[in-house]
């Protein structure tokens, strides 16, 4: 664990908040798998298992108002943003009491109250939105930053480098988060980037950027409120290559023939949910009775969520074509809006 | 009335658009210092100030997706892609996200977006710059489609568009910006629902959309020296269409000829043909007809470019072999 620099976070309370929002996480994903293989879940379900640390950290930084842009592999930014785990449940379920009434399943979960636009599933396809909502906040003259979250496979798009490129010229708070887990689906990063250190790429936008142990959910946690309060205040943006590593393969279609046991097993040994567990015992702030407590509050929420998406309702297929334009008799009302 | 052209019309569009509401700003290559590449958003920067008129860099996938952005965050962004050619490159943020979000979010985000862009062929500027793609866009649910092909229409539509909670594509053919007539001192917003007859006739409908509603109507003009009076219907909407307006002048004329400056292949013209079969097939005297461009990527030379586009006196031959004259 890094030496923290921001110490008045680090009580026990906080560590136990960062503990629980990993372990609602872990636990939340590990029924998903239960539930994939009953078919209670089908399509693509890509897993963030062993990247707990990243999403858990980075929101410690934001604000109610602050706007999230996120990818494909996001369960664990909507619940540590705050998105209830019954709707994001009922969401997998393709309920209608899900977070976009199911239409979007696992991929695309939106959150108007939290301020989440997606849960975008083409890659590096939400980073030019997030640079757009934090012109809209600029121009707008709120003081809210744009966070937006994105894999390591994404720095080869275009787009990833033109949005860069915009955030800077334009000076816009957006906090680029690279979730670097070394693969692009099966394409380990030394075969798919002539620069494998991606904070690089935001250097040469002269956007300010730093590398961070992605593992270590405290240490996530002190560079994202530097990085957040530095957007805020300069109004510019900020890039964290998080380096991490996913435990469980890409999606569940995946067979893994492009990387070895031996190597799943080493990252293992550094999963963000015993190392946090280990410093505070070394730093006594976990007491005997924590994590029986914690791993049994997050079973009674998770078992609550796949109750109420169990209960849930499919959408009458009469519906089918809502939510593709706004219907005429409503469109004046939200032209006003 | 004003004597004024297409281009000072999309640019007082603008201007109004600009002036009545705060939210709504401009971005583009070029909209700014240079005026627009065709000098539709001259002055505009001098009026409004560099925040309101943006110009950007060359990366239509990252400023599209930023007026994505922008909508979803509040604004009432005008996004202008220099040409159809150019917004293949942010295709995926039109067709993957302003299409989408909406759907895919449960209804929770609309995407209050318009994108302007130039289209079509008839300037000798050869295949990369000629393409007539709009048939594209009209495919994407979730997405309105636009194309004023009169000055009343790109003075009236982005107004519209602006208040429409949803993206709405506007497409200006090329060779429109410099078209002239007359717009009333107070000419204001315009509805972007239905078609317009242009020119009522009793024997045929000549359907089409953007500038070829002008080769549309000097067809008519020539036959109507033959003894056959075409009615003009101007499509103005290509997504959704109006098949309400089709049908009823179909109904009436019992024949139609689609003009279309896409591709024969996978064209509006092939889809609005097909709604007329599914629609008014027993109204028909004669097989609905279709003049589109020729199978080829637009060239340089003005005959052969000329040969490849739909034109009058194709749309002449198309109407009297619906007749039984096949020249």
């Amino acid at each position: 664990m890094t030496a923290p620099a921001d110490k008045l976070h680090l009580d026990r309370d906080h560590l136990l908040h960062l503990m629980r929002e990993m372990l609602r996480i872990r636990r939340f994903e590990e029924r998903c798998v239960e539930l994939y293989s009953a078919a209670k879940i089908r399509g693509f379900l890509h897993l963030y298992i062993g990247e707990e640390a990243n999403a858990v950290g980075v929101m410690q930084a934001l604000g109610p108002d602050d706007a999230v842009v996120t990818t494909y592999r996001e369960h664990g930014h909507a619940l540590a943003r705050g998105i209830a785990a019954r709707p994001l449940m009922a969401e997998m379920y393709g309920k209608i009491e899900g977070t976009s009434r199911g239409r979007g399943g696992s991929m695309h979960v939106f959150d108007k109250a939290t301020r989440f636009y997606g849960g975008n599933a083409i890659v590096a396809g939400g980073l030019p939105l997030a640079v757009g909502i934090a012109l809209a906040g600029k121009m707008r003259g709120e003081r809210n930053i744009t966070a937006c979250f994105f894999g390591d496979g994404a720095a080869a798009e275009g787009v990833f480098h033109e949005s860069l490129n915009l955030a800077s010229l334009w000076q816009l708070p957006v906090l680029f988060i690279c979730e670097n887990n070394r693969y692009a689906m099966g394409t380990a990063i030394e075969r798919a980037q002539s620069q494998t250190d991606l904070a690089k790429h935001a250097e040469s936008y002269a956007i300010r950027a730093e590398a961070v142990d992605g593992m270590d959910v405290v240490a996530v946690e002190i560079a994202a409120r530097r990085a957040a309060a530095f957007v805020r205040e300069a109004g510019e943006p900020y890039f964290l290559e998080n380096r991490t590593y996913r435990f469980r393969a890409h999606s569940m279609y995946d067979p893994e023939l492009y990387r070895s046991k031996a190597e799943v097993e080493a990252w293992k040994k550094r999963d963000p949910i015993p190392f946090l567990e280990a410093w505070m015992h070394n730093t006594g702030t976990l007491h005997a009775d924590d994590l029986p407590r914690l791993e049994a509050e997050a079973a009674a929420e998770i078992d609550d969520a796949v109750a109420y998406a169990e209960a849930g309702h499919w959408e009458p297929i009469e519906e089918l074509c809502r939510d593709v334009m706004t219907p005429p008799d409503l469109r004046q009302n939200e032209a006003a809006a | 009335m004003t004597t004024t052209t297409y281009r000072e019309a999309v640019r007082a569009a603008h201007r109004e658009a600009l002036q009545r509401d705060s939210r709504v700003f401009l971005m583009g290559e070029d909209v700014g210092r240079y005026g627009g590449s065709y000098a539709c958003t001259k002055g505009l920067l001098e009026e409004f100030g560099p925040e309101r008129i943006r110009d950007t860099p060359l990366s239509e996938a990252g400023f599209v997706g930023a007026g994505i952005g922008a909508a979803l965050g509040g604004m009432r962004p005008i996004v202008e892609i220099m040409t159809v050619n150019f917004s293949l490159l942010a295709l995926d943020q039109i067709v993957n996200n302003a299409a989408t979000i909406r759907h895919m979010s449960g209804g929770q985000f609309g995407i209050p977006l318009v994108i302007r862009m130039a289209t079509g062929a008839g300037r000798q500027v050869a295949a990369q710059h000629s393409h007539s793609l709009e048939c594209w866009y009209a495919h994407v649910p979730g997405i309105r489609v636009v194309a004023p092909a009169t000055l009343a229409d790109a003075r009236g539509m982005l107004w519209t568009a602006l208040e429409d909670p949803d993206p709405v594509v506007i497409f200006e053919h090329a060779t429109l910006y410099n078209l002239e007539g007359d717009l009333p001192n107070d000419a204001r917003s315009v509805d972007i629902d239905h078609a317009a007859v242009l020119r009522p006739g009793h024997d045929v409908t000549l359907i089409a959309y953007s500038a070829n509603v002008h080769k549309a109507m000097e067809a008519a003009r020539q036959l109507a020296g033959e003894k056959i009076e075409a009615e003009v219907l101007d499509l103005r909407s290509l997504r959704p269409l109006d098949d309400a307006a089709i049908m009823a002048s179909v109904r009436k004329t019992r024949r139609a000829v689609i003009v279309d400056e896409g591709w024969r292949s996978g064209s509006l013209a092939g889809e609005i043909s097909a709604r007329i079969m599914e629609q008014a097939f027993y109204d028909l005297d004669a097989p609905v007809g279709r003049v589109c461009s020729e199978e080829v990527p637009i060239p340089y030379p003005k005959h052969l470019e000329d040969a490849a586009l739909p034109q009058p006196e194709k749309v002449v031959a198309a109407v009297k072999g619906l007749f039984g004259d096949h020249g």
